[in-house]
């Protein structure tokens, strides 16, 4: 009864966990669709923050809290330049199928 | 106490709910949807943390730009959704053999550590407790020991706008626009002539 009612810091480690993990199964689960995965990627990226600002809550520390924001500022960069070329890519291709994305094969 | 853990419960549940309709809505518009639903229920959490700060700016750079964009995106383009899920079940046993694994060895290493005993004598930097307030503390050591790094964070979002920029920049081959060295170049005697008409004659 103390583990429900005493939230500590298993339990923000545990959701972080759970929610990496429903990242990585939605890449496997929309294989073609990068929009989608390209979400998962943020789900991934949300996970790791949550860790972060757990730690320094209960570490007292907030150097923590300073990485998640260079964390946010990476993942927002990478979603405006991911966003880029998948226009560029549809523009030219009329689809934005992963499959499709061969050219460099050699 | 038991608010606090009702609440934390509340927003987790939310959080994990909307994060599986995200990877499973069939129409993307609704998974952008529930990914902000998830953002703001992380920022319950932050806020619930005591981090006040990253949870307001989770919702201003997450809800009120990087969603909004996929959102945009995800209507600019004109896809049909249903063909891109396809055959996109055959995936699913390996998926889900690899998130078992995954999150097997995450609670396990989660479950099994713990911390040294002399932590409190490597924080980096403390927090100074209930007398300044988070986003103060915060912007005390932003601006000094880690100034370097803002400013290097500043640099990837300038060189991502210009990247961005550069890429999905098109020129169109109607659409007329002013070239100021065109205009300037352009001289009377190019453009203009004088024409002599007689009177009743017409040009």
């Amino acid at each position: 009864m103390d583990l429900l009612t005493e939230i500590g810091l298993a339990h923000y480690l545990t959701l972080a966990g759970i929610l990496f993990t429903i990242g990585v199964f939605g890449m496997f689960l929309n294989r073609k669709n990068v929009i989608v995965i390209l979400m998962s990627v943020e789900l991934m990226l949300l996970a790791v923050n949550i860790n972060f600002v757990a730690f320094s809550a209960y570490l007292g520390d907030l150097v923590g809290q300073v990485f998640t924001m260079f964390i946010l500022t990476v993942a927002a960069a990478e979603a405006a330049i991911g966003l880029a070329i998948l226009v560029v890519f549809f523009r030219n291709k009329g689809t934005i199928a992963v499959e499709e994305i061969a050219d460099m094969k050699g | 106490m038991i608010i606090s853990a009702l609440a934390f419960y509340f927003f987790a549940g939310i959080l994990v709910l909307s994060s599986v309709l995200v990877i499973t809505a069939k129409n993307p518009v609704h998974s952008v949807l529930f990914l902000i639903l998830a953002f703001f229920n992380s920022a319950g959490l932050f806020i619930l943390l005591g981090a006040e700060f990253v949870g307001m700016i989770m919702v201003i750079v997450y809800v009120g730009a990087v969603a909004v964009l996929f959102l945009f995106v995800v209507m600019m383009l004109d896809i049909s959704f249903a063909d891109l899920r396809k055959g996109a079940m055959q995936y699913v046993p390996i998926g889900l053999i690899i998130g078992a694994v995954l999150l097997f060895e995450l609670i396990a290493v989660f479950g099994t550590w713990s911390m040294s005993d002399d932590k409190l004598a490597n924080l980096a930097a403390p927090s100074p407790g209930e007398s300044v307030s988070n986003t103060q503390a915060l912007g005390k050591i932003i601006y000094t020991d880690y100034v370097l790094a803002f400013q290097g964070a500043g640099l990837i979002l300038f060189v991502a706008m210009v990247g961005a920029i550069v890429l999905t920049h098109r020129r169109r081959p109607g659409v007329r626009r002013q070239s100021v060295a065109e205009q300037h170049a352009r001289k009377p005697e190019d453009v203009l002539k004088v024409q002599k008409v007689t009177p009743g004659t017409g040009v």
